[in-house]
């Protein structure tokens, strides 16, 4: 076993190199929230020009729905896994019908201001009828209890999570990437009127990606509610770090999405153990840095 | 002849006994965080604990007239200060009280002496405002962080747990709540083997934890509030820090962040409260009647609300004693002449520093099963009484002691 250090000016802590493992892994794990909830904006800013404000709400609408579903109807965390996402996805429809489809033409600014607006209201409808302290909810059963791996004992639960999270990761970005339907997404977003030419319904192709995007969030607030605190600020302390996060990536950007969501995850954890003062401030640290280097973000084409 | 000049006498003295009930105006601001973090354990429960007050107040002195407003401070100093500051100049407001958050109630405390005004503090914690942040203008009424430190810390390092590992919100409360432990560890033969400051409003403590897990300390001390603290407890029992033989230490808990957490999380956790809903009967008649006032019959009232409506009752009190004077420091000065009593402190006292002085409570979190209805949150495990539970007035630096 050796010891890690910091150089000097950074302060000079060591730490085990075991420990350091263990770190790498809680940082993977984390940056999987970032990853799901940036790869959901990425998606919608991508396929609709719209800055989604109202996913860090939606999210924290997943977690409610799903502590609603055991409280209300005894359904357990995996039918809220699936129930919780589509029931927020279709809010995020109706949103998207309702409201957003008018903004399309105009600047980006007002498509922020609504996003942001309906995230206050849902985020003060939720504090007046639950409060702010937060509601319970506990890890199932099945993923109760952890492993030793010898250099940290990691919860079942965990594993869970970057296991879930990847796959729907991986899964998105292989539809939109690499299927006909995600062709035909990314071809709608470069020339609708084309490809409307060719008889594809083009509105309701946006409708159903924003109803996904939204999905994602609930899908990650689901998988948040046994972890962290469900109460309905969760969402808004979560989503500045993840819009740094898509910024970092570039936005509208799949790939860079999830991997700057994983990476940004494991670079906060160092952060955690050398310096944790500064953990909430390195993510805007290096968004600082790399919209200077990289404007467009690091996967980011230039527009 | 005669006859008119005793109607006159019998007029002199009835005009006589109006004047002696003339009427006292009073108003009070309730400056609370009314929309976020804090808004369950104080905001909107405070002004109904503060609207009680006043009408039990009303029952027995209907010449004085109380006129409430309330504020949401933001958990901002500056919106604090902006709304105390037009609170005194503008709106003519004689008291303000609550205000969770240290870092506003500071704030509010050299506003209210400044402008010769009273603060009762109930919602925040820092020990200092008693202590070096001391003047004659501030009443700190229901806890603070050294009785925090005091009740819990000495609990645990007396029953073995003599390493500690704090983990400590990096702000004001954090770093207070964590130098008033770390005090009572070592004064009791305790030992603190590290520390981390985590940034306020933390979302995952997965890797604190671990570092907390590897320091193989007994204790770990939650020197947080809030969010910050039911995630450090719930994340705590995922990475079986409990099962794998440490204790958690919750150094400033609520009967809201147990709910929040569920008891099958929370079970076992040791914490210091000055009142408890549940703890007799005159505190369970007046939580019914609080959450008929709240319009909240699911919600449970903190020591916060509590103090809320202790320290309006004493304040009322004091100004119908003084026949309506609302001169700041005059009225604190009485308040702390005249003993305290009321139906949820019991009798006390206010201490020269501004502190009010109670007895302290340390409670265990009931198991799931022994819990019988909701809010059946805690097991009394120990009474600190009222001269053991708050800093000696000799400790506390405060200038109105020392000079």
């Amino acid at each position: 076993m050796f010891e890690i250090c910091l150089p000097v000016i950074l302060g000079g802590k060591c730490i085990p190199s075991t420990a350091l493992f263990g770190q790498l892994l809680i940082g993977l794990i984390n940056g999987s929230f970032y990853a799901l909830l940036s790869l959901g904006l990425a998606v919608i800013f991508g396929m609709l020009n719209i800055i989604n404000f109202s996913h860090g709400a939606q999210y924290m609408m997943g977690a409610f729905a799903a502590y609603l579903l055991l409280q209300f109807s005894g359904m357990n965390y995996w039918v809220a896994l699936i129930v919780a996402p589509i029931l927020v996805g279709v809010t995020g429809v109706l949103i998207e019908r309702l409201l957003l489809q008018w903004l399309y033409k105009l600047d980006h600014l007002y498509g922020l201001l609504l996003t942001f607006g309906l995230a206050l209201i849902i985020e003060g409808v939720a504090r007046h009828y639950f409060g702010s302290a937060g509601l319970p909810y506990t890890v199932p059963e099945s993923l109760q209890g952890g492993r030793n791996l010898g250099f940290m004992f990691l919860p079942n639960y965990r594993a869970w999570v970057i296991v879930a999270s990847a796959t729907v990761c991986f899964a998105t970005w292989f539809v939109i990437e690499r299927t006909r339907l995600g062709a035909y997404l990314r071809a709608a977003t470069e020339n609708p009127a084309l490809v409307r030419a060719f008889g594809i319904n083009v509105p309701r192709m946006i409708t159903l990606t924003y109803g996904f995007g939204v999905a994602l969030a609930a899908f990650a607030g689901v998988m948040a509610a046994p972890i962290y605190n469900v109460s309905p600020q969760m969402g808004s302390e979560l989503i500045i770090v993840v819009f740094a996060v898509v910024v970092i990536g570039g936005m509208g950007s799949i790939l860079g999405a999830i991997l700057t969501g994983f990476g940004l995850g494991v670079v906060e954890g160092l952060t955690k153990v050398f310096f944790p003062e500064a953990s909430n401030t390195v993510i805007f640290v290096i968004m600082a840095i790399v919209l200077l280097v990289r404007p467009a973000g690091l996967f980011g084409r230039r527009a | 002849m005669k006859k008119v000049l005793g109607m006159a006498a019998l007029a002199a003295v009835l005009g006589c006994g109006v004047a002696n009930a003339q009427q006292i105006d009073v108003k009070i601001g309730v400056l609370s965080d009314m929309s976020s973090l804090y808004a369950d354990i104080g905001g909107p429960g405070s002004v109904a604990a503060a609207k009680l007050a006043i009408a039990d107040f009303a029952k027995t002195n209907p010449n004085v007239k109380v006129e409430l407003i309330s504020g949401d401070h933001q958990n901002k100093p500056d919106v604090g200060s902006q709304i105390a500051n037009q609170w005194f100049d503008v709106d003519k407001v004689d008291m303000i009280i609550d205000t969770p958050n240290s870092g506003v109630a500071l704030a509010v405390s050299q506003i209210a002496s400044q402008k010769n005004k009273l603060f009762i503090v109930s919602g925040a914690a820092a020990s200092t405002l008693t202590g070096e942040k001391c003047n004659a203008n501030t009443i700190h009424w229901t806890y603070d962080t050294w009785m925090l430190a005091n009740g819990t810390g000495k609990a645990m390092v007396k029953t073995g747990g003599d390493t500690w590992f704090f983990l400590t919100a990096d702000y004001a409360f954090g770093h207070a709540l964590e130098t008033d432990t770390i005090a009572v560890v070592e004064k009791n033969g305790g030992k603190v083997l590290g520390k981390v400051r985590h940034p306020l409003n933390t979302n995952d403590f997965s890797s604190f934890l671990l570092q907390a897990q590897s320091s193989k300390a007994k204790v770990i001390g939650l020197a947080n509030a809030g969010g910050d603290t039911i995630n450090s407890i719930k994340q705590a029992a995922e990475f079986g820090i409990v099962k794998g033989g440490q204790s958690l230490a919750g150094l400033l808990v609520f009967a809201s962040d147990v709910n929040a957490l569920g008891l099958a999380t929370a079970q076992g956790l040791a914490l210091t409260e000055t009142w408890y809903w549940d703890q007799n009967d005159a505190n369970r008649a007046w939580t019914k009647r609080w959450q008929a006032e709240r319009n909240a019959p699911g919600k449970f009232p903190t020591m916060i609300h509590a103090g809320v409506y202790s320290g309006i009752l004493h304040y009322l009190k004091a100004r119908a004693a003084m026949g309506g004077s609302p001169d700041g420091k005059a009225v604190t000065a009485k308040m702390k002449e005249m003993p305290t009593d009321d139906p949820l402190f019991g009798k006390g006292s206010i201490r020269a520093d501004g502190r009010k002085i109670h007895p302290a409570y340390l409670y265990e979190v009931k198991k799931p099963a022994d819990s019988k209805y909701p809010g059946d949150f805690y097991n009394v495990r120990a009474t600190i009484p009222a001269n053991e539970a708050f800093r000696p007035l000799s400790e506390g630096k405060c200038p109105l002691v020392s000079g």
